[in-house]
């Protein structure tokens, strides 16, 4: 049982989002877009578990619970869209997205 | 304890940070594993084990094994690798990485500037989340379960290989005949694999036609 100051879990937080930012911004294969998607998804989570257990509360953890099952939806249908943009693209490349038609 | 907390936050970030920075698709994918289990330690220090156990179950296990199964299906190869490596360079991530660092700044002032307070005043364990998400949240607990109905039946639809629908009716005739040609999976297996490869190289989307015969035959 740690004892950190509340504005710790937070900066973790924080720095884990802003890394998964830099992911999406930076990388082009969609595999390490989803992934960098995820980190956020995740670091979201860790500032809701930090806040449920500054005041001790389990809403902190009911709501990780809901971003977790909504992290698991949406790498669902986002691999099964990569595995379609590799068909149709011959490569994992998001650039190539913008010669879509229709 | 305490310790632990600083060690996996610590972790965590190393971690993370290698998993933005890496080429190899399989490489960044272990390495967001560690990141994962760093973020379980960081939970399970704050004194919520039931979230850290879940966060070892259904992401590091089930999320992350997803991401392997696929990137293990489309067969990356090296030569997206050099491409990668092509990409990051500093000029094409120096940019984003030092807007994200004034983003980061300007959180860390919001964070700094509350009050400040202890975690971990007691651990919250399972059976006091389980209450609460069949108590009050119960109705959120059944939209949870309905939008992943929902990724499950679109994920389905979405990976269900069909026809392309603007293909003209030669390619479409073309793919039937070459369907009821095929003699078994592993020949099939063969000419798709080996057919999408030398068409990514240079001019991928314009050519219809290997596209068209990745698609798979409905023989049933």
């Amino acid at each position: 049982m740690a004892h950190v100051p509340f504005e710790y879990g937070l900066y973790l937080a924080a720095a884990l989002f802003l890394i998964g930012l830099v992911g999406v911004l930076v990388r082009r294969n969609l595999i390490f877009v989803l992934a960098s998607i995820e980190i956020m998804l995740n670091a979201a989570g860790l500032a809701f578990v930090v806040a449920g257990s500054r005041w001790g509360q389990p809403d902190g953890q009911v709501m990780f619970f809901f971003i977790l099952s909504m992290a698991a939806a949406e790498v669902a249908v986002g691999l099964a869209l990569a595995l379609l943009f590799r068909r149709a693209f011959g490569s994992l490349d998001i650039d190539q997205a913008s010669r879509m038609r229709g | 304890m305490t310790v632990a907390f600083y060690l996996a936050g610590a972790v965590a970030l190393i971690a993370t940070l290698l998993v933005v920075t890496r080429h190899d698709t399989i490489h960044a994918l272990l390495y967001l594993i560690v990141s994962l289990f760093a973020v379980a330690v960081v939970f399970y220090t704050l004194g919520a084990p039931f979230v850290a156990a879940l966060e070892v179950i259904v992401y590091a296990g089930a999320i992350i094994v997803l991401f392997l199964f696929t990137v293990m299906l489309l067969n990356i190869g090296h030569e997206a690798e050099g491409d990668e490596r092509r990409r990051l360079r500093p000029v094409s991530w120096l940019g984003p990485g030092l807007l994200a660092g004034v983003l980061l700044v300007g959180l860390g002032v919001a964070i700094a500037g509350g009050a400040t307070a202890q975690t971990g005043a007691r651990v919250v364990g399972p059976r006091e989340v389980g209450v609460a998400l069949y108590g009050p949240y119960a109705i959120g607990v059944e939209l949870a379960s309905t939008l992943l109905l929902a990724a499950l039946i679109g994920a389905r639809h979405l990976g269900q290989r069909r026809r392309e629908p603007d293909a003209g009716s030669p390619a479409t005739a073309a793919v039937v005949t070459d369907g009821a040609g095929d003699t078994g999976p592993p020949a099939a297996l063969a000419h798709d694999v080996g057919d999408p490869q030398p068409a990514a190289a240079d001019e991928a989307p314009a050519a219809p036609l290997p596209a068209v015969r990745f698609w798979r035959r409905d023989d049933r």
